[in-house]
């Protein structure tokens, strides 16, 4: 037990003292932090004013398209053509023939330069806004009374809520707040099992390719060097997940603090002007946040904590010991590393391509069959429990997925160890899976 | 007394029989030649002595008890010829790390390491790594951190491949000084000339038996051929006896094997008697080298591999 300890505390010093470590830590933060700024300045400060010498023949369409003064500026000229708007000093030049509804002619937008998809989609919706103005006018309707008709949704006039109906009583349903809490935790706890059971994996591999593995093992059991290279490393993903924590709430209160309510409100409007771009989509999800925050309060977060906290480490003992094993079968090569780790990360990744479309129906059968199987129930399961306990996940699927999980643990780290008391002594050549079950399976 | 014993060990691997049947003891403060070609059975002989791997058959008794890996393991030194430390971490950590493993508390094994370090003249390493050392350097670390936990039995796989002489002599001093102070020296090579040197007794295996067993001393004289060289003031130009046969001519001496039921004596007295003068007359031990081409020969140096059938 006392080797164990000094293990993990190697390991764990060892790497948090490491120059990459510290550096990954530190910079992570600052880069996510970088990116969103980065986002949020070319979402304000759009790249490039484009003028546009507008051409209309028929003159339907003159200051009926608006300019964006951030983006695209229309000048009606007719004198403009395709081989004269570069030497007036024109972008581009918009030439739309006579609207003519039996024939279908060709509008068309010439530029020197390619003017990029945003400003094309731009110019497109402008012509349909004002074809629809000048079609409404012929038909004697008016188009801002038939937009904001059109624009009129449920809420404005009701509040919409969904219930779900249980043992008599009548709780409001908050998909969204489940729906996040349950993304985000699978979505670490995969994260986790790959870049931690990646690095069990490789500092296994560095103790056999170093040669210490002998010197090691004829001090301290193979098995306990297995597992305090496994808690170590677990101790050191800890410490960077709670110092990512501190660091991100760092970041973003000192932000918030530097960044004006003036360039927030700017952001809101430049992902209006931006439709079906991802911004808007991303400016629709903050809108969602008051939901949010509304609907937290509803959730049981001592079962959530508690349950994250189980996955979470029986997810990556599950998969780390099973890291290891690899890890003491290959030689130098890389590639044998990948190939035979691929057995690992495969389960990994289905069980997070399952999450993304379990996590709409958590009741499914898919969902509750691949949140009780160990491979991929800390993911599945993880983004089942914030939907709720007995509610969603009865109370028998929990435990059966929690004992299965701690069964699975068990099982692979000693199956693991079996392989990696014969493999991290062995050199030369690469052993086939069969040859590993065969260690494994012996007395 | 007896600090190892050692009773019909056997490991079987899938494809050789490794260890086949190996009885030997050690005697406290003796060193000890483990030879044998490559592949003879050396390493899973040692690796069972140290716990790596657990016997098929047989059983080894640890200072008068039956050897326990988890208890005992600590009391041993093991520096394999696969040798190799961690690369990134500090020289001083990992020597205190390592002898920590061996069952020290962490003050007992600073005070250590700083001490071998300073008969070392290794002081200025201890922030250093790994891949600042040179290999010889990297070696007589290696031989450090084996000794570092003051272990009862030293297994030393080739200790002095990749020494320069200087270092191998300040390791060799170092061997002798340990086997005076009590400790036991298990030393595996294949090098026979160091053998002959620092070992008090050897055993030799191949094909994962023992062939031979003995003192240095009682090894060549079970070996010897009764081989003898003459050294005259000038060679004789008459030497045909029915005591002796001459094998070979060396300058101004001969080299003569006395047949059976003739003694040295013979000898001198054929060439006393044809009144020549005689210089020198000594016996020629057979070298481990030669007994261990002797032994060997014969055999394929790499083992075939072979399924077992029993």
């Amino acid at each position: 037990m006392n080797k164990i300890l000094i293990i993990i505390q190697k390991e764990y010093l060892t790497r948090v003292r490491n120059k990459t470590f510290i550096i990954s830590t530190f910079l992570l933060p600052v880069v996510l932090a970088l990116f969103i700024a980065g986002v949020i300045y070319f979402a304000t400060h759009s790249s490039e004013k484009t003028t546009i010498a507008v051409n209309d023949v028929s003159g339907d369409f003159a200051n009926n398209l608006k300019s964006d003064s951030s983006q695209v500026t229309f000048v009606y000229d007719k004198n403009i053509t395709a081989d004269n708007f570069s030497a007036n000093g024109y972008k581009a030049v918009l030439i739309i023939p006579k609207y003519d509804s039996a024939h279908k002619d060709t509008v068309r937008l010439v530029s020197e330069k390619e003017l990029g998809l945003p400003t094309q989609e731009y110019v497109k919706s402008q012509l349909g806004s004002a074809l629809q103005k000048k079609l409404f006018k012929e038909k004697k309707f008016d188009k801002d009374a038939v937009d904001s008709i059109l624009q009129t949704s449920v809420t404005d006039v009701y509040e919409f809520n969904a219930y779900k109906q249980k043992e008599g009583k009548i709780q409001q349903s908050n998909f969204w707040a489940a729906y996040g809490i349950g993304f985000t935790s699978g979505m670490i706890i995969y994260i986790t099992m790959m870049i931690y059971g990646m690095m069990v994996m490789r500092g296994v591999m560095e103790e056999k390719t170093n040669r210490i593995a002998e010197v090691m093992v004829s001090s301290v059991k193979p098995f306990q060097m297995m597992i305090g290279k496994i808690v170590g490393i677990a101790a050191v993903g800890l410490t960077q997940f709670l110092m990512w924590i501190v660091l991100i709430l760092v970041i973003s209160s000192a932000a918030t603090a530097f960044l004006s309510h003036d360039a927030l409100q700017q952001v809101q409007q430049a992902t209006h002007n931006m439709p079906n771009s991802g911004v808007a989509q991303a400016g629709d999800a903050t809108s969602k946040i008051s939901e949010f925050t509304h609907a937290f309060a509803g959730t049981k977060w001592i079962l959530i904590v508690f349950c994250f906290i189980f996955y979470f480490t029986g997810g990556y003992l599950f998969y780390s010991s099973l890291f290891a094993a690899v890890g003491s079968v290959v030689n130098e090569d890389i590639q044998e590393a990948q190939s035979l780790s691929l057995p690992l990360t495969m389960p990994i990744v289905l069980s997070f391509v399952i999450m993304t479309t379990s996590i709409y129906a958590p009741s499914s059968n898919l969902s509750v069959w691949a949140s009780i199987i160990p491979f991929s129930s800390p993911i599945i399961m993880m983004s089942r429990i914030p939907f709720g306990v007995p509610g969603t996940v009865p109370w028998w699927q929990l435990g059966l997925s929690m004992a299965l999980l701690i069964a699975g643990f068990l099982f692979t780290s000693w199956l693991a160890g079996k392989i990696y008391r014969t493999g991290i002594l062995l050199y030369g050549k690469k052993p086939t899976w069969k040859e590993m079950l065969k260690w494994a399976f012996r007395k | 007394m007896n600090i190892l014993e050692v009773k019909n060990l056997k490991k079987y691997f899938a494809t050789q029989k490794a260890v086949d049947d190996i009885s030997f003891s050690l005697q406290k403060g003796s060193i000890f030649g483990l030879l044998g070609p490559n592949g003879a059975g050396k390493t899973t002989l040692i690796r069972m002595i140290t716990g790596i791997f657990y016997p098929d058959e047989g059983e080894i008794f640890f200072d008068g008890k039956k050897f326990h890996p988890d208890d005992d393991a600590v009391k041993i030194g093991y520096m394999p010829e696969e040798r190799g430390l961690y690369r990134k971490m500090k020289i001083g950590e990992q020597a205190v790390f390592l002898s920590r493993l061996k069952g020290l508390t962490k003050e007992h094994a600073i005070q250590n390491v700083k001490e071998w370090f300073v008969k070392f003249e290794m002081q200025s390493w201890w922030n250093k790594k790994i891949e600042d050392l040179s290999k010889g350097m990297g070696q007589k670390l290696q031989f450090v951190i084996t000794v570092l936990h003051e272990p009862k039995l030293i297994i030393l796989d080739e200790p002095f491949s990749g020494l320069d002489p200087v270092n191998a002599n300040l390791i060799k001093d170092e061997i002798y000084n340990l086997a005076q102070k009590g400790a036991t020296i298990i030393f595996s090579t294949h090098r026979m000339e160091q053998v002959e040197e620092i070992c008090d007794h050897i055993i030799l295996v191949n094909k994962g038996k023992k062939i031979v067993d003995g003192s240095v001393a009682g090894v060549k004289q079970q070996f010897k051929e009764d081989l003898f060289e003459v050294g005259f003031d000038k060679i004789p130009e008459n030497h045909a006896s029915q005591a002796f046969e001459v094998i070979g001519t060396k300058d101004k001496s001969l080299i003569v094997k006395i047949n059976e039921g003739y003694t040295s004596n013979n000898v001198l007295q054929f060439f006393i008697q044809q009144n020549i003068g005689i210089v020198s007359f000594s016996e020629i031990l057979p070298s481990l080298n030669d007994i261990f081409i002797k032994v060997v020969e014969g055999t394929p140096l790499a083992r075939q591999f072979q399924p077992l059938t029993a």
